[in-house]
C-alpha cells in the first residue's frame, strides 16, 4: 500500500513489505547521514501534548536533516489548550500552517481523531497507553539490523504490557512478521490488554504469557524490557505494589545465549541494572540512535520523496 | 398468563410500534434507549414477563403515535437481539422490521475507557465502535481499542 499521504496511527496499518521499504530506506540514511533538501519547502508541526525527549528530538532531527522547517509545542502550558481550547481547534490550527502533523497526546485515539480532522497527514508519535508506531518502526528496525532478520525468532516482551504503549505496538509489530515465539512477561497486575492478546491469536502467532523473565531467559533472542508507566496508573497503591517487581541484572544474563540482545525503548528507571550497559547483550542505546534515520525515511515515504 | 391473554388486556394501537419479542426484562432499558420516560404524554404499553413459544418469556411494548428511525432500532438490536418491530398504521401492520446489529455503532454507547479521547470533556467527538462478533456481541472502541462485551453494553448507553 505504501507510505505515500498516509497517516501513520497504528502499526496494524502497514505491511511487511511497507516496513522493510522503510527499513532500506532508513539503512541509506544510517550510512549517509549528512544533511538533504528533500523536505525543503516543507513545515512539520511537532504536537506534543505529552512530555517527551527522544521522539520529540528525534522527529526534530529527522526533519531538520530532511531540510523541512519545524514548528511546534512541548506541553499543553503555553498553548490555547491551556485557556481551554478543544484539540479538534489545536489540531485545525496546526492543519493550516503545517504539511505534516506529529502528535503526541495522554488521550487512546487522539491521532485517529487528529487525523480525521486534519487534511495533512498525521503521524501518531503516542497516544496514551495504545499506539507508538513509529518507536515499534525503529525496534523492528534494530533487530533487522542486528539479527538481518525479524522472523524466527524468540522474543520476550518484559514489563508494563497493559499501560506501555511502546510494548503493545511492538507486540502488534512482530505479528507483521513471523516469529518463532513471543513471550508476554509481566506481572499479573500489567498483563498485556485483551485487545493486544486477541491480535496475537487472530494472526496465529505462537505466545505464552509468564510471571518472570527467569523462567524463560535461556531460550529467547530478543528480551523488550520496558518501564512501569507511572503516569498512566489511575491509583497510586497500585502503582507501589508494582515498581520494581522486575529487574534485569548480570546475574540474570548469565543463563542468556551469547547472541541474546536487550531492547528497552528508554526512559528506564531501575528496570536494567546500569552494570548492563556494557555487556555484549545491552543494545537499547543502539536502538535510541536509529529513531533518526527510521523517522527520516517515513517523513521521506509519507511525503513521497527519495534521495 | 398466556400471551393471548395479555394481549387481550391491552387495545390495539391506531398509529405507532410494537416492539415485540424483547428478552425477558429488558422493556425498560428498550425504553431508555427511546427516550420514552412517560413524561412524554405517549399512550404506552408495558407488558413485561409474558410467555412466549419461541423465548419461554418475553416483553413486550407498544407505544402510539411514535414510529423508529434507523438509529434506534439499531440501537434496540444491542440489547434486544430477539426484538421484532412492527409499525401500525391505522389498526394494521404496516411494515415489519427485523433488528440486526450493525456492522459499526455510532454514538449510542460510552467507551468504558476513561483516557478515550471520546471520553475528554468538551471534545466534540462522537464515539464510534466496530462490531467484531455479533453473537455473542463484542464491540471494539475505533478510538482507543477496548473490548466491550456484550454484558457491559447496557451500562454503558448514553440514550
Amino acid at each position: 500500500m505504501g507510505f505515500r499521504g498516509r497517516d501513520v496511527i497504528s502499526i496494524l496499518d502497514f505491511t511487511r513489505e511497507d516496513l522493510e521499504e522503510l527499513f532500506g530506506l532508513a539503512d541509506y540514511f544510517l550510512s549517509n547521514k549528512r544533511s538533504y533538501k528533500l523536505l525543503e519547502d516543507y513545515v512539520v508541526a511537532l504536537a506534543f501534548f505529552e512530555p517527551s525527549t527522544r521522539t520529540r528530538l528525534s522527529f526534530e532531527t529527522a526533519a531538520k536533516l530532511l531540510g523541512a522547517k519545524v514548528i511546534g509545542f512541548t506541553s499543553e502550558e503555553g498553548t490555547s489548550l491551556a485557556k481551554g481550547e478543544t484539540f479538534a481547534d489545536t489540531i485545525r490550527m496546526l492543519d493550516g500552517y503545517a504539511d505534516l502533523i506529529v502528535v503526541r497526546h495522554k488521550n487512546e485515539g487522539a491521532a485517529l481523531y487528529a487525523a480525521e480532522i486534519a487534511e495533512h497527514p498525521v503521524i501518531n508519535a503516542g497516544d496514551g497507553k495504545q499506539h507508538h508506531p513509529t518507536q515499534a518502526m525503529l525496534d523492528l528496525f534494530t533487530i533487522w539490523k542486528l539479527f538481518n532478520r525479524v522472523d524466527g525468532l524468540v522474543y520476550a516482551v518484559v514489563g508494563d504490557l497493559r499501560y506501555g504503549r511502546a510494548a503493545s505496538s511492538f507486540i502488534y509489530g512482530l505479528t507483521l512478521f513471523e516469529p518463532e515465539k513471543v513471550y508476554l512477561v509481566s506481572p499479573p497486575l500489567l498483563r498485556a490488554r485483551p485487545e493486544v492478546v486477541r491480535v496475537l491469536e487472530e494472526k496465529g502467532v505462537k505466545y505464552e504469557e509468564k510471571r518472570s523473565v527467569e523462567e524463560v531467559i535461556s531460550e529467547i533472542d530478543v528480551m523488550y524490557v520496558t518501564r512501569v508507566q507511572k503516569e498512566r496508573f489511575p491509583d497510586p497503591l497500585e502503582y507501589e505494589r508494582v515498581k520494581g517487581s522486575y529487574r534485569i541484572t548480570l546475574k540474570l544474563l548469565e543463563k542468556a545465549k551469547d547472541h541474546m540482545k536487550i531492547l528497552h525503548p528508554l526512559p528506564r528507571v531501575d528496570e536494567i541494572d546500569p552494570e548492563v550497559d556494557s555487556t555484549r547483550h545491552a543494545a537499547y542505546f543502539t536502538q535510541a540512535r536509529f529513531g533518526v534515520p527510521v523517522r527520516m525515511a517515513l517523513l521521506s515515504l509519507i511525503v513521497g520523496v527519495k534521495p | 398468563m398466556s400471551p393471548e391473554r395479555a394481549s387481550l388486556t391491552v387495545s390495539k394501537i391506531r398509529d405507532g410500534t410494537v416492539i415485540d419479542h424483547i428478552p425477558a426484562g429488558k422493556a425498560l432499558t428498550v425504553l431508555r434507549i427511546l427516550s420514552i420516560t412517560g413524561k412524554e404524554g405517549l399512550r404506552t404499553a408495558v407488558l413485561m414477563n409474558v410467555e412466549s413459544r419461541k423465548l419461554g418469556r418475553k416483553d413486550i411494548i407498544k407505544i402510539e403515535n411514535r414510529e423508529l428511525s434507523s438509529k434506534e432500532v439499531n440501537a434496540i438490536a444491542l440489547v434486544a437481539p430477539t426484538a421484532t418491530i412492527n409499525i401500525i398504521r391505522n389498526y394494521v401492520v404496516h411494515k415489519k422490521l427485523r433488528v440486526e446489529v450493525p456492522e459499526n455503532i455510532v454514538g449510542i454507547l460510552r467507551c468504558p475507557n476513561p483516557t478515550c479521547i471520546t471520553n475528554r470533556p468538551r471534545e466534540p467527538v462522537t464515539p464510534r465502535f466496530k462490531v467484531t462478533s455479533k453473537s455473542p456481541l463484542v464491540l471494539q472502541c475505533v478510538y482507543c481499542g477496548t473490548i466491550i462485551r456484550e454484558d457491559e453494553i447496557e451500562k454503558l448507553l448514553t440514550a
